[in-house]
């Protein structure tokens, strides 16, 4: 019948307004263990393209007729060959666009809320990797916080709304996600900032985010409080912007809470972790929002898309918070430790400037789940 | 390692690699080895995974200056 091709856009508008949609994923089967499309209303059948050179009828009754059919590969070509031939068999199918690669970089923009005199605060959702990335705005004057590589999105939204972005920031050293941050602080020349305890091998200029420091954003005074909370890294800083929100970067997630070991130290930041979660958060109004860099599973998106909820919630719901005794959350946390991130040595050393992988390569450091949580 | 043919997939994005060893496998005999040169990464896990799935040995797999190089054993 025909073959279209549907954007990953298309693909995150489903997964967020939990809409039916069949993938026939045809990757070679590690790939699709390792790494999927994900969502409520999702039903996905994997079947790699070199098992169906001699024909599709094997697969024909698998796909439904009453729902739109997505084939899906890790860049496009086997996905259009797969396509191509269901529709020679009578259906009307979709592929992905750019395959699991631009899943992967797809980022979905939110508006979280607004702040003091008109200031807004925007997420950035990848939905392919998990990862969140943020935008204060106030009064032409914009902050970005943990950007992802894919820096075009940030600045023309900035320019959309004729914002100058003055401040960038990482929350810490991150290990699986390359970051904007450089880039964008130096096509804008913004500030860039990073705690200088993740920071002792970076070969570039920063700076130094440390606890108790206030950055303002614009005439009208968006503060951003920095509060430094170690544990996934030495480093690891959370924010508070406007008294409202709690950026907690890889600490804390909504439904899950982030691992110490990707610097390869989970023995001796356990402690710093536990006291981050367990007192320096506790000390904090739980009436703010938190706002992750990560999410793990698709349940933590809230209806319109976002991952946000208050501190209290949190404290009620997330397992990692609720864990009374310190010698069963040591267990938990360095025993339970789910595979480390594709690539994380190459990412953090990315990050540090210490290599210089081109984009192709880049990509192909990206591929797979974030893995920054444990559950 | 030594091989009764060549098959040259530089250049080649996926699924073309493996649609072209395929063929060209199917014109070997039981035992026979297939030499693959290949630059598209992906190619990688997917010779591995479609060579276990139709019954062939991947004899071996290096990969230098970007290029990737298979021997594969017809079964």
């Amino acid at each position: 019948m025909s073959v279209k091709a549907m954007t990953a856009k298309e693909v995150a508008k489903k997964v967020i307004n939990k809409e039916e949609l069949f993938i026939l994923d045809v990757r070679n089967e590690s790939a699709f263990n390792d790494w999927k499309i994900e969502g409520d209303k999702i039903e996905i059948l994997n079947t790699p393209y070199f098992d169906l050179f001699d024909g599709v009828e094997e697969i024909m009754d698998a796909i439904p007729e009453n729902k739109e059919v997505l084939v899906v590969c890790a860049k496009e070509g086997s996905s259009i060959m797969v396509a191509e031939m269901l529709s020679d068999a009578g259906l009307s199918v979709y592929y992905l666009q750019g395959g699991m690669k631009a899943w992967s970089e797809h980022l979905e923009h939110v508006k979280v809320g607004d702040l003091t005199n008109g200031g807004e605060i925007h997420q950035f959702v990848r939905l392919g990797k998990g990862c969140l990335s943020y935008m204060v705005v106030s009064n032409g004057e914009a902050a970005i916080i943990d950007p992802a590589r894919m820096t075009d999105i940030y600045l023309d939204y900035a320019e959309s709304i004729g914002a100058k972005i003055t401040h960038v920031f990482d929350t810490h050293l991150h290990a699986d996600h390359i970051s904007g941050g450089r880039e964008i602080a130096e096509k804008t020349k913004a500030t860039y900032w990073l705690p200088p305890k993740d920071a002792t091998e970076v070969q570039f200029d920063y700076q130094p985010l440390e606890g108790g420091k206030t950055i303002t954003i614009g005439n009208t005074k968006i503060n951003i409080h920095a509060l430094y909370s170690p544990g996934h890294t030495i480093g690891s800083t959370s924010f508070v912007v406007d008294d409202k929100y709690l950026l907690t970067g890889d600490i804390l997630f909504i439904d899950s809470i982030g691992r110490p070991d990707l610097a390869g130290m989970a023995e001796d930041w356990v402690g710093d972790l536990r006291e981050t979660l367990y007192d320096r958060y506790r000390e904090l109004s739980d009436d703010l929002i938190v706002l992750p860099a990560h999410f793990m599973i698709i349940e933590e998106l809230n209806e319109d898309g976002s991952v946000a909820k208050p501190l209290a919630t949190l404290f009620e719901e997330n397992h990692g918070l609720n864990i009374a005794d310190e010698a069963e959350f040591r267990d938990m946390v360095t025993g339970n430790l789910p595979p480390q991130p594709n690539a994380y040595q190459e990412i953090r050393e990315t990050n540090m400037g210490k290599i210089k992988p081109d984009d192709e390569k880049q990509r192909e450091m990206e591929i797979g789940p974030n893995r920054c949580a444990i559950r | 390692m030594k091989a009764n043919e060549l098959l040259d997939a530089k250049g080649l994005a996926c699924p073309m690699p493996i649609v072209r060893t395929k063929k060209a496998m199917d014109n070997l005999k039981t035992g026979e080895v297939l030499e693959i040169h290949a630059t598209d990464q992906g190619s990688k896990a997917d010779l591995t995974a479609w060579s276990k799935a139709g019954g062939h040995e991947l004899l071996e797999s290096t990969e230098e200056n970007g290029v990737l190089k298979f021997w594969i054993k017809k079964g």
